[in-house]
């Protein structure tokens, strides 16, 4: 029985080999170097999640008299009325669709001209295209639409697969704003205004983008930072993912559906096995 | 293998049916009355969570395809409009997404459970060759309609993936160049990519049927490894035995399912991949989705890019050889103390290459990529010679021999013999399996 003994060896060869590989910090080190974000409370994570209207709103007065100064949002406008968003009245969204000047055309003598935004519209990029971005801003700034889901950061192991069951800690989705939230207060050195300890390799082209009173609240939510940083990757997330609340909601019904669904198969299952032996 | 069929039409259309096209019968040999052995475990379902895995894709997908545009410019835009403004877009698009997952999981554990219990072995070889058939379709499937989203990770993902070809000595390029439609991954990929990931469904549709075919000519193989001997005390007719049991395997694979859609829907997919493709800018990482990573770990493993492509189709083509390379006339890993030490430790190598996959190529990884590698398939390497160290435990006569030792003498005598599960109707015709 040499033989078992060395395919007992092999197989604990390869398992010592694996482990070693996931327990192993020193290539995760160098490849996220700094300190990894923390993991925020947000009222839409969790089965049940819902986004705070207000929050949304807030999140988009942040975004309306900061961000919209450089980035793009490539969403209509009339979303921001839609249910499950931060559902602004109709009137509102007309009002405001109505303050943003398009290009439009060409009409029928072949002209380009300019007319009030309707809430079908999409939010008027700043700058006519990545190039003219680019060359006033030095990089152009990505479109923001979906950043709250193209950001992420390591896990690592074992915690990357707890992120994805249903126990308590876990179904962890909210890296994107997680990530966004700490950015915001990544910028540490006073000095360099383009240092960000959070951005990968440090060197970022946005310089810190909101402090203290920038953006005034009229719904008496303190006027500060970590509030901005908050309200703001709220919204964000929202924008990428605008039908989250729809798919939680729906989520539960078929998962219910599915486990009776289950239980009945399973005593249906049991009853026509009984008479024989397996 | 009609062995129990007792079809008998009665209604005067099915008649008229049945004389020019026996579909029904056909359908009722296969699906009702088809012997199934009593003995299958809960791994025997993932054949059926298969089968529904591929009509779900094709249907998602086929709706996906009504909205998507094959255009580079506005592939990856199109994607968002099905996922922000088409009715359900979000759930069809997640369900596609996750779908492809959920299929791999599921062929995954549908390929370990048949190297487990030698389900590969005479007198099944082109049933299980036409399995491996069906995952290659399946992995190019899956390639191509992961860079229709036209995200960063797409078209670096295609780039990475064409480039293989430019391995091939001599006409390496030329090859690649005309995969490509181009001199880089551009729009004739991105078209040529969206023609075939809606063509090869519907081939591996066919091929599946050619398995299953293959599978109802020489019948299911069970746990213990045995052939059927008599099919009234070895079998239960598969509606409602089995079908019932899929149902349930189906159901329960459905809440995994169902739990990616509608919870953790990007859980499995890269970040990157909801930033526009851009040929100017590399990923820092290029990493595949999840279910390539052990076959990228091989090809990352080695240093030469030609060896590398070599050993990492190598380590898929092999599989069709199993049915020769293991000698053992004993089937399933249940007997074989040896076998069943090397099954576990390649399942722990596999995941171990994949961890690997998913990592930088850097230290340690590459080093125990190596080790991982040369594991896998020492693993192959090393079942040609089992038989002659291995002393494998006694295997039962028979299917119902088995149930008895497991189920202990006294379960059998009191109640009715499962006979009465068998078709009453026609005793006479099934004491052969099949003609």
């Amino acid at each position: 029985m040499t033989f078992k003994t060395l395919t007992k060896t092999l197989g604990l060869a390869a398992a010592v080999a694996g482990l070693t590989a996931v327990a192993s910090p020193a290539a995760r080190a160098s490849e996220q170097e700094g300190p990894t974000p923390t993991r925020q409370e947000w009222t839409f994570a969790g089965p049940f999640g819902t986004y705070d209207r207000a929050q949304l709103q807030r999140g988009f007065k942040i975004y309306k008299e900061v961000c919209s100064n450089c980035h793009e949002l490539r969403i209509p406008i009339r979303t921001l009325g839609q249910p499950g968003g931060p559902e602004l009245p109709e009137d509102q969204v007309k009002a405001l669709a109505a303050s943003y000047t398009i290009k439009d055309g060409p009409n029928a003598s072949g002209d380009m001209f300019d007319r009030p935004g309707r809430p079908s519209d999409y939010f008027p990029p700043p700058f006519p295209n990545p190039e003219a971005a680019a060359t006033a801003l030095g990089a152009a700034p990505p479109d923001m639409s979906l950043v709250a889901k193209a950001r992420k950061y390591e896990r690592g192991f074992p915690k990357f697969i707890f992120d994805a069951l249903p126990v308590p800690g876990g179904m962890y989705q909210e890296l994107g704003p997680d990530y966004i939230y700490a950015l915001l207060h990544g910028y540490e050195k006073d000095e360099d205004p383009n240092w960000n300890a959070y951005f990968p390799g440090h060197k970022i082209a946005m310089g810190k983008p909101l402090v203290d009173g920038q953006v005034e609240y009229t719904d008496g939510t303190p006027a500060t930072l970590d509030q901005y940083a908050k309200d703001v990757a709220s919204f964000l997330y929202w924008a990428s993912e605008p039908t989250l609340e729809q798919r939680k909601r729906i989520g539960f019904r078929v998962m219910a559906f599915l486990l009776i669904l289950a239980g009945l198969m399973y005593f249906t299952k049991k009853k026509i096995w009984s008479g024989v032996a397996h | 293998m009609h062995g129990l069929s007792t079809f008998e039409p009665k209604n005067g259309a099915v008649k008229w049916l049945e004389a020019r096209l026996p579909i029904l019968s056909f359908a009722h040999s296969s699906f009702v009355a088809y012997p199934t052995p009593k003995n299958l475990n809960y791994w025997w379902t993932f054949g059926a969570i298969l089968s529904f895995m591929l009509i779900a894709q094709i249907i998602t997908g086929v709706v996906l395809t009504m909205h998507y545009t094959p255009e580079a410019t506005l592939a990856f835009s199109s994607v968002e409009k099905i996922m922000r403004d088409v009715n359900w877009g979000w759930l069809f698009r997640y369900a596609h997404a996750n779908g492809a997952s959920m299929f791999f999981l599921a062929v995954y554990i549908h390929m370990f459970r048949g190297l487990y219990y030698g389900s590969y072995k005479n007198p099944r070889e082109v049933l299980w060759i036409l399995g491996v058939i069906i995952f290659l379709l399946m992995m190019a499937t899956g390639f191509m309609g992961y860079v229709l989203v036209w995200g960063q990770m797409s078209f670096w993902g295609a780039t990475v993936i064409t480039n293989l070809f430019s391995a091939i000595p001599i006409f390496g390029n030329e090859i690649t160049t005309w995969l490509w439609g181009g001199f880089s991954v551009d729009n004739p990929t991105l078209n040529r990519f969206f023609a075939l990931h809606y063509l090869l469904p519907f081939v591996i549709f066919a091929v599946v049927g050619l398995h299953v075919w293959a599978l109802h000519v020489t019948g299911q193989n069970n746990p213990d490894g045995v052939e059927i001997k008599d099919v009234e005390k070895d079998c239960v007719p598969f509606t409602p035995h089995a079908t019932m049991k899929d149902g349930l395997g189906v159901t329960v694979f459905l809440l995994v399912y169902c739990w990616f859609i509608f919870y953790v829907p990007n859980y499995l997919g890269d970040a990157d991949n909801y930033i526009p493709a851009n040929p100017l800018k590399t990923p820092p990482h290029i990493v595949p989705e999840w279910y390539f990573l052990p076959y990228y770990a091989i090809l990352r493993a080695i240093p030469d890019k030609l060896m590398g492509v070599i050993a990492m189709f190598a380590a898929i083509a092999v599989l069709a050889f199993l049915p020769w390379l293991d000698k053992s006339p004993v089937r399933s890993a249940k007997y074989r103390p040896m076998y069943k030490a090397l099954f576990w430790a390649f399942v722990v190598v596999s995941i171990g290459l994949g961890y690997c996959g998913a990592m930088p190529a850097a230290e340690p990884y590459v080093t125990v990529s190596r080790v991982l590698s040369v594991l896998y398939f020492g693993f192959f390497a090393l079942l040609p010679f089992l038989p002659r160290w291995e002393k494998t435990l006694p295997v039962p006569a028979t299917i119902a021999e088995a149930v008895l030792a497991k189920s202990g003498v006294k379960a059998e005598p009191p109640k009715p013999e499962p006979v009465k599960a068998a078709p009453a109707k026609a005793p006479t015709k099934s004491t052969r399996l099949w003609k």
